[in-house]
């Protein structure tokens, strides 16, 4: 393994219809119309001298390194900024050229501190190569004259610092926040010799920036240089893997010294993210090496004991040994797993395997259940396939796009800079959001309409743009005739054409004024290509897979599946989530969403795994919660998931824990959920296991193993050593051997295998004899289902209604910098941007409590209480309140209720009755909670001490 | 399952389909409650329609027999 250093072009790829010829240094090369004279060099291997330019900000001719002589034509053009032209002759070398370029350095180095050898660049800098390219031998001006070398060094960020001694002011960090990120944090203050790179704020921590390290990457010098590898130096060798956050599914390179990660840099090859990270996925990977990192298999009898450490073979043995005992005495159905969205494709469906064959029911569930299972229902209803249905780029063909109920510039980073920067090149946005979120309103990005609807209307809200385009002839008559169930589009079409589902009769309910939901509804509709990108705003409701139908009803009317720049687009949350969701996580459904009830599917699966296998559906998590009130559910294997803090209406769930005679947790960390456990097995972070992760675009991505598994095993030879345990042997030895077998066994899958993903570096599913390379856009010429169905979308209210007892509406959700449950994010600097969870409420909906900026808030609902602080923000609507469940402390979901959608049980995190009201102290569940975890995370061991 | 939530998420499938036409509506319902209730939950209910079904929905209680397993 080596360093892998990526060929950097220049200046952007460009691609066009026509092609030009030209000679360069006496080559002939053949590039798309529009591209640079200096990526065309490139290509034919010359690397013309740069500083100024980069191939992922557009060129900008300041540094005048890249000139170059054209015959025939005058002066010393930049090859940055000039296009190549037909037959052009172009000469990168010359004695005129070297000097020039010669001179331009002495005037960079006249300015710049000389200590290569103890800078934190050394042997990773621009400037420093450049000297040495254009054969930098003395600086005629010496080293006395004005100068930055006296700047200040700020070191505000966590993660980087911006050392303005070293800066040359090329504006690569400017632009890249501007081109890259989209966030204009940047800017160069001043002018001539006092030119100075900026954030606008005092730092860069009190700056606009979000640390996407985009400036980092593109800074050619020190002057922007990640702390780590100021710290330990340059890395040795990298390791192409995905990221383990969101569901963008970022491809970084892991950079290593030996067997540890100096930095994390995007790859500029991922096709999800193309060289662009966010401040998680790039900086925030401290907790795989945290010290509350747990390393050794731990016991105990009661949730009350001290954890005991003890061996592999002791923690499994015991695990098998309860779970055999249960089903001994309470039946077979008596216990059931958790697979983890954090996991791996091969571990997620290892675990299913071993519940479905080992345990012998179907008692297995996901987190989709609490996120995105309302998407798997409703587009599988619609359309055929449980996933979204474009690949990210398809977001550069769309000219309108309709955002609902999602916040990817918090949730989804650096898709959101994707689609920014299709917004600023001029495509339509609308946003459905109860939250002015930032995506309304950032800089050179303004949505046409924001529908602030009432958190719950979602349905209505669709419904009345469904009526819109029906009842003013929007409809593409001939696709629908041609792809969709005529019966089915004739009954939805006479439905939402009633008056009753027009923007105007339903205005009351839904809060949205009818002038603006029409005029959005003409947009979606007449504006070309019309893309739909969703979050758990859509399915976190009682009514989530009935808007999941509703979308694509919409889209289904208006033509806008099966081409680029269209579709339905779920922006999944976790890493693996949709890969935990084909990898049949669900306890209705094998790998690749086929029901259990399929005598053809479950009798291959019953062939290939040699056991016999149940035909009925199994327990969703909330209804294994359920069971274990009731008695009849005694033991869960519970792999990568904290559902103690993230599920919601916490006293009901942690009451169901507590009944359970056997809960075995394996974990990173002594997660919430682990409180409630009798077996701690310690799980394996994703640096440290080979496997496959599956993004939101269904695009299947390697995990490649960069470190050696701190516990001593991956989470899948921890499964697989459990199956044994229970007498049904699993002996794979490699993730790439479980691949093959989901490959066999799964017809959307039958393609894909390491050899593929290694050479190729990823594919989207289906991945089979019809699409060998995969799928990035779905439904060309028709659907997956055969003709697309047309579903009757009836708005039903939540039964979670307000009262004069609790007035307001919460709605939960996630920020930036934090992730999830916070495991991760919490054990990182990340704290300095969210430090805890805070109540955002309206200034009108504050004074009327009498609160203020940063009081102490008891938030209560029919649930429970809770307590934080208040942030007063006009980002709300009156009447509305929002958190974030990031901080165990906190515990968000004391207040969340057991609503849930009616098809998935998919909770409704998005709405909850509720009161504030100014508090003194910490809520009794939180205090609670603050002398129990303590005790329950205890360790006695001679490592730890008791 | 507590009786209420039971009663309250089988009502919630039976509002979804309640907007089809009987057959296709009855048809929906039971469906649902095949493909995605356990068997304890089925049974459940089950048992609540045999103690009179008070506050289900008509869909549920017609799918209810459709579920029943065969005596």
């Amino acid at each position: 393994m080596a360093l892998i250093q990526e060929t950097d072009y220049g200046t952007p790829l460009r691609i066009a219809e026509t092609m030009v010829t030209l000679e360069i240094d006496g080559r002939s090369v053949t590039v798309p119309a529009g591209t640079s004279i200096m990526r065309a060099a490139v290509g034919l291997g010359i690397q013309v001298p740069k500083l100024c330019a980069t191939d992922s900000v557009e060129p900008f001719g300041s540094c005048r390194l890249c000139l170059v002589e054209i015959e025939g034509r005058r002066g010393t053009p930049a090859s940055c900024t000039t296009p190549v032209e037909s037959g052009l002759k172009v000469h990168t070398s010359s004695p005129k050229l070297s000097r020039m370029r010669r001179g331009m350095m002495e005037l960079y180095i006249s300015d710049h501190p000389l200590d290569c050898l103890t800078c934190g660049a050394n042997g990773n800098c621009e400037l420093q190569d450049m000297a040495g390219v254009v054969g930098l031998r003395e600086v005629r001006y010496g080293y006395d004259g004005a100068n930055h070398l006296k700047s200040e060094k700020d070191q505000s960020n966590p993660y980087f610092t911006f050392d303005a001694s070293k800066c040359i002011v090329c504006s690569r960090c400017v632009r890249a926040c501007e081109e890259v990120q989209g966030t204009f944090a940047l800017t160069i203050q001043g002018r001539g010799f006092a030119s100075v790179v900026s954030a606008g704020g005092k730092d860069f921590l009190d700056s606009e920036c979000v640390s996407c390290g985009a400036c980092v990457q593109a800074c050619p010098t020190a002057t922007l240089m990640e702390k780590s590898v100021l710290e330990k130096g340059q890395g040795e060798h990298s390791v192409i893997t995905t990221c383990a956050y969101c569901g963008v599914g970022c491809t970084f390179k892991a950079e290593m010294q030996g067997n540890e990660v100096v930095r994390m840099v995007p790859f500029k090859d991922g096709m999800a993210n193309h060289g662009h990270s966010c401040v998680k996925g790039r900086f925030s990977w401290g907790y795989a090496t945290h010290k509350d990192r747990i390393l050794k298999p731990m016991l105990r009898a009661k949730i009350t004991d001290p954890w005991r450490e003890v061996t592999w073979e002791e923690a499994i043995g015991h695990a098998a040994s309860e779970f055999k005992r249960i089903q001994a005495k309470f039946g077979r159905e008596s216990i059931g797993g958790i697979t983890s969205s954090r996991c791996t494709d091969e571990e997620t469906y290892l675990v299913q395997k071993m519940i479905r064959a080992a345990f012998g029911n179907n008692n297995v569930d996901t987190c989709a259940r609490v996120c995105h299972s309302p998407t798997g229902y409703g587009l599988k209803t619609t359309l055929g396939t449980s996933a979204g249905t474009q690949h990210f780029d398809s977001v550069e063909h769309a000219d309108v796009i309709m955002v609902i109920g999602a916040n990817p510039t918090d949730a989804h980073p650096v898709f959101a800079s994707h689609m920014k920067r299709r917004l600023r090149e001029g495509a339509r946005l609308i946003v459905v959001d109860p939250r002015r979120i930032d995506l309304v309103k950032t800089p050179h990005v303004k949505a046409d309409y924001h529908l602030p609807l009432r958190p719950g209307a979602n349905v209505a809200v669709i419904n009345a743009m469904a009526h819109v385009v029906v009842t003013e002839g929007l409809v593409d008559e001939p696709y629908v005739r041609e792809r969709c169930d005529i019966a089915a589009f004739d009954a939805w079409r006479k439905f939402v054409a009633e008056e009753r589902n027009s923007p105007e009769a339903v205005e009351e309910v839904t809060g949205v004024p009818a002038a603006d939901l029409r005029a959005a509804a003409r947009l979606y509709a007449t504006g070309r290509n019309a893309a739909i990108y969703y979050g758990l705003g859509v399915t976190e409701h009682s009514q989530g897979s009935t808007m999941v139908m509703g979308m694509a009803n919409l889209a289904m009317a208006t033509g806008n599946f099966g081409k680029l720049g269209a579709g339905v687009n779920p922006l999944r949350g976790q890493n693996n989530v949709q890969g935990s969701c084909d990898m049949g996580s669900f306890p209705h459904e094998f790998s690749g969403y086929r029901h259990v009830s399929d005598d053809a599917v479950r009798h291959s699966f019953e062939q290939a795994w040699q056991v016999p296998l149940q035909s009925d559906p199994g327990l969703r998590i909330s209804n294994m919660i359920d069971a274990a009130i009731d008695g009849t559910f005694k033991g869960i294997y519970i792999q990568g998931e904290d559902i103690v803090q993230s599920d919601p209406n916490t006293k009901h769930l942690t009451a169901g824990m507590a009944a359970m005679e056997c809960v075995v947790v394996q974990d990173l960390f002594l997660n919430e959920t682990a409180s409630y456990a009798h077996v701690f097995l310690p799980g394996s972070s994703f640096l440290e296991k080979d496997g496959t992760f599956i993004n939101a675009e269904r695009r299947i991505g390697r995990v490649r193993k960069a470190i050696p598994p701190k516990a001593g095993l991956a989470d899948w030879e921890i499964t697989v050593k459990l199956s044994e345990a229970l007498g049904y042997p699993m002996p794979y030895q490699h993730p790439s051997e479980i691949m093959d077998e989901i490959a066999r066994l799964t017809p959307t899958f039958a393609g894909v295998s390491y050899e593929l993903l290694d050479r190729v570096g990823s594919v989207q599913w289906p991945c089979n004899e019809k699409a060998p390379m995969g799928t990035p856009v779905m439904h060309i010429g028709g659907f997956v289902r055969g003709k697309g169905r047309f579903m009757i979308t009836e708005f039903i209210p939540t039964d979670e209604r307000t009262t004069d007892r609790y007035p307001l509406v919460l709605t939960t959700g996630r920020i930036l910098s934090q992730y999830n449950v916070g495991a991760q994010t919490r054990r990182t600097e990340n704290n300095v941007w969210h430090s805890e969870d805070v109540l955002e409420i309206h200034p009108f909906d504050a004074e009327n409590r009498g609160i203020n900026e940063h009081d102490l808030v008891a938030l209560t609902s029919r649930a429970g209480e809770i307590t934080l602080r208040a942030h007063i923000s006009e980002r709300m609507q009156p009447g509305v309140v929002y958190t974030t469940f990031h901080h165990a402390v906190t515990g968000a979901n004391v207040v969340t209720t057991e609503f849930s959608d009616w098809a998935t049980s998919c909770p409704e995190y998005k709405v909850t009755a509720v009161q504030v009201r100014p508090a003194k102290k910490l809520s009794e569940w939180q205090q609670h909670y603050q002398e129990t975890r303590k005790q329950t995370t205890q360790i006695m061991s001679e490592t730890h001490g008791d | 399952m507590q009786t209420e939530t039971m009663v309250h998420n089988a009502n919630q499938i039976a509002l979804f389909f309640a907007s089809y036409p009987h057959d296709e509506a009855l048809a929906g319902v039971t469906d649902h409650l095949q493909k995605f209730w356990e068997r304890r939950m089925r049974q459940q209910l089950l048992e609540y329609v045999d103690h009179g079904g008070h506050g289900l929905h008509e869909l549920v209680l017609e799918a209810a027999k459709k579920i029943r397993p065969a005596a």
